[in-house]
């Protein structure tokens, strides 16, 4: 099957007005980093009982969609699917651009982040965030060497290996930002070696959930039909990983209700959290993962395009929902210092729930990965093919077998 | 004024005598102090004892260690550096409540040692656990890891800041045991306070000197680590629990 990808257009009011729109997002994002850098962290709500912040819930969401957006070529090269052979460059795009989104908020956020050649060049090889320094720096050149072999038709024959190497090296890569909670002894929330494979599955269903926006979005806006084919799959397949992230989610708390040590953090987040409990039964569970399967798998509210992006728009809330979960309520919940004891007094909040309350700038720097990883996208489907002409079900589906009457045909170019 | 020639050659021998000496009485003070690869054995290993029994309700020990490291906050408790601090506990059971100080435990497997992806937190060998303020890029990974909450992240200038206890917007920073007192054969501020204050609760030393005092009362009575459970051995331990 012959497939022709084509750039974007790129020069309708429409387009221009987006790149404005995402380029005044990523200028924010820079204005409340150099902002925070020059007051300090005093003006955001990170303190020392919670001392990362929205900034890491947006980073870690970013981080984890992006080897997610990866899946789809390998689906391609790797399990060798047709059908997925067409998205697999847009994958491979997303993937690059929203780890830029959530790197750059990362390094931002730093206290220091002047001193990211220090993070270079100075090396602790017990740190998983060393380890992830090399993870998220390889990623980037992995994908970069896959995307060529892809879209490079005298190099199609290495796509398969490479990208089986990209697959391996993106399962590490989210082990290894799950393990930057699985390995942190200190705390009831996290130390559980769950938090990798858990990760992982989000991973599936954050960077899908990305992937169809942007696919969706673009090829629509460009006047390029995607067939039921592409769409019934792709919808079934979010489905389903989001239905794997919920079982990760159900298995790592049923293990924690069984531990009685943990008891605790289980009521706090389950029960009597305020604002932890809400984000988790509300944005986590409701919006991430019950409302967009109803949507997902239901006969006919499956059928409509409009229902299945809200669905996709869920799936991305419901993520950033999760991360508040786990990365501020696991450190709001406060930590034992002695078995049977508790504090009742302390200048430093010790055995309290840790107050956090998120300030304009920090929520800015948050928001502006996601309008880097857009604004890339966006602009680098302009200048390369990333985007296939047609996925109507005559080009894309190698099963398809025409019908009377069914418009098959490629859309004009 | 007139000098004589005898004036002349007396002074001149004296000033002579004092060139030549004063290196050499120089030369014993350097002799008698400690090199710097004896500051850091790790046939050392500093430590502190905290007998809970004797706490009493005042924070001299929190005051002296402010004045002798300078981090005197803005009046902002959530985000004001605190690198020793007194808590009260209450037996849940039984309601019995004391009051202790709590600050780095400087582990002998410290977790932020662990975690810090540049090695800005390390441990010298003789188990001081220190952060390195010329590579801390300030990602507070450690503080994360950290089951004391022994650090803090700076979160705004510092002004009046001591030359041997640098601090710098936007790393972080916990108890030194003051190093640098300790490198000079003195013992750390707060020990002293508490000492000079007649409560003699705290004790600091060398853990694995058999003759020091600290070494013989852990010999001689029941001791606690904070999160035993977690195995990082530490430094500092808690008696009368």
């Amino acid at each position: 099957m012959y497939i022709t990808y084509r750039e974007i257009e790129g020069r309708s009011f429409g387009f221009y007005a987006l790149l404005a729109i995402l380029g005044a997002i990523v200028l924010a994002g820079l204005g409340a980093a150099w902002y925070m850098e020059h007051n300090g962290h005093h003006v955001t709500g990170m303190n020392n009982q919670v001392v990362w912040g929205i900034p890491h819930v947006f980073a870690v969401f970013l981080i984890v969609a992006a080897s997610g957006a990866l899946n789809v070529a390998s689906i391609a090269s790797v399990f060798g699917r047709q059908l997925y052979k067409p998205l697999a460059p847009l994958s491979g795009l997303l993937a690059i651009t929203v780890l830029a989104g959530g790197l750059s908020v990362l390094v931002l956020d730093l206290g220091r982040p002047d001193r990211l050649i220090v993070a270079m060049t100075y090396y602790n090889f017990k740190s998983i965030f060393a380890w992830n320094i090399f993870l998220y720096t390889g990623f980037f050149a992995i994908v970069a060497v896959y995307l060529w072999m892809m879209m490079e038709r005298r190099m199609n024959d290495y796509s398969k290996p490479v990208g089986m190497f990209a697959f391996i090296w993106r399962l590490t890569l989210t082990t290894g930002t799950g393990s930057i909670f699985g390995f942190l002894v200190a705390r009831d929330g996290y130390d559980t070696a769950v938090m990798a494979p858990m990760f992982i599955v989000f991973s599936f269903a954050y960077g899908l959930a990305i992937y169809m926006i942007v696919l969706l979005a673009g090829m629509n806006w460009s006047d390029r039909r995607v067939g039921e084919a592409v769409f019934g799959r792709l919808r079934k397949l979010l489905g389903v990983f989001i239905a794997g992230s919920f079982y990760f989610v159900l298995v790592y708390h049923l293990t924690n209700l069984y531990i009685t040590q943990r008891h605790g953090v289980e009521a706090f987040i389950l029960l009597d959290g305020g604002v932890y409990t809400k984000m988790f039964w509300i944005g986590q569970v409701l919006l991430g993962y019950v409302a967009p399967l109803v949507i997902l798998f239901h006969p006919s509210l499956g059928k409509s395009r409009a229902l299945v992006m809200l669905a996709c728009v869920l799936t991305v809330l419901g993520g950033i929902a999760q991360m508040y979960v786990t990365i501020i309520g696991g450190q709001a919940y406060p930590m034992q210092l002695l078995a049977g004891k508790e504090v009742v007094e302390s200048s430093f909040f010790d055995g309290r729930v840790g107050s956090y309350a998120p300030s304009l700038p920090e929520v800015v720097l948050g928001v502006s990965g996601l309008g880097i990883a857009l604004f890339l996208a966006a602009f680098a489907l302009k200048v390369l093919p990333f985007l296939p002409q047609s996925l109507a079900d005559a080009d894309a589906d190698p099963h398809h077998k025409a019908t009377a009457g069914e418009a098959g045909k490629p859309a004009a170019a | 004024m007139t000098i004589t020639r005898r004036e002349m050659l007396a002074a001149g021998a004296a000033t002579l005598a004092g060139a030549v000496v004063t290196p050499g009485l120089r030369l014993i003070e350097l002799a008698t102090a400690k090199s710097p690869e004896d500051a850091v054995t790790a046939l050392r290993r500093w430590g502190m004892l905290i007998d809970v029994a004797k706490c009493n309700d005042c924070d001299a020990c929190v005051t002296a260690c402010r004045e002798e490291n300078g981090w005197q906050g803005h009046n902002r408790p959530a985000t004001d550096a605190q690198w020793i601090r007194k808590v009260k506990l209450k037996d849940t059971e039984t309601g019995y409540v004391q009051t202790l100080p709590l600050m780095c435990q400087h582990c002998e497997h410290p977790p932020c040692v662990d975690v810090c992806p540049t090695g800005a937190s390390f441990k010298r060998a003789d188990g001081i656990v220190l952060v390195d303020k010329h590579i801390c890029i300030g990602c507070r990974y450690c503080m994360m890891a950290c089951p004391y909450k022994a650090r803090s992240f700076v979160h705004e200038a510092t002004t009046d800041q001591k030359p041997y206890a640098p601090r710098g917007m936007g790393t972080v920073e916990a108890c030194t045991l003051c190093v640098h007192r300790v490198d000079e054969g003195r013992i750390p501020a707060c020990v002293e306070a508490c000492t000079k204050d007649g409560h003699q609760a705290l004790v600091f030393g060398d853990l694995k000197d058999s003759n020091s005092d600290i070494r013989k009362r852990l010999a001689a009575a029941s001791s606690t680590q904070l999160r035993a459970d977690l195995k990082l051995n530490t430094g500092v331990r808690y008696t009368g629990l």
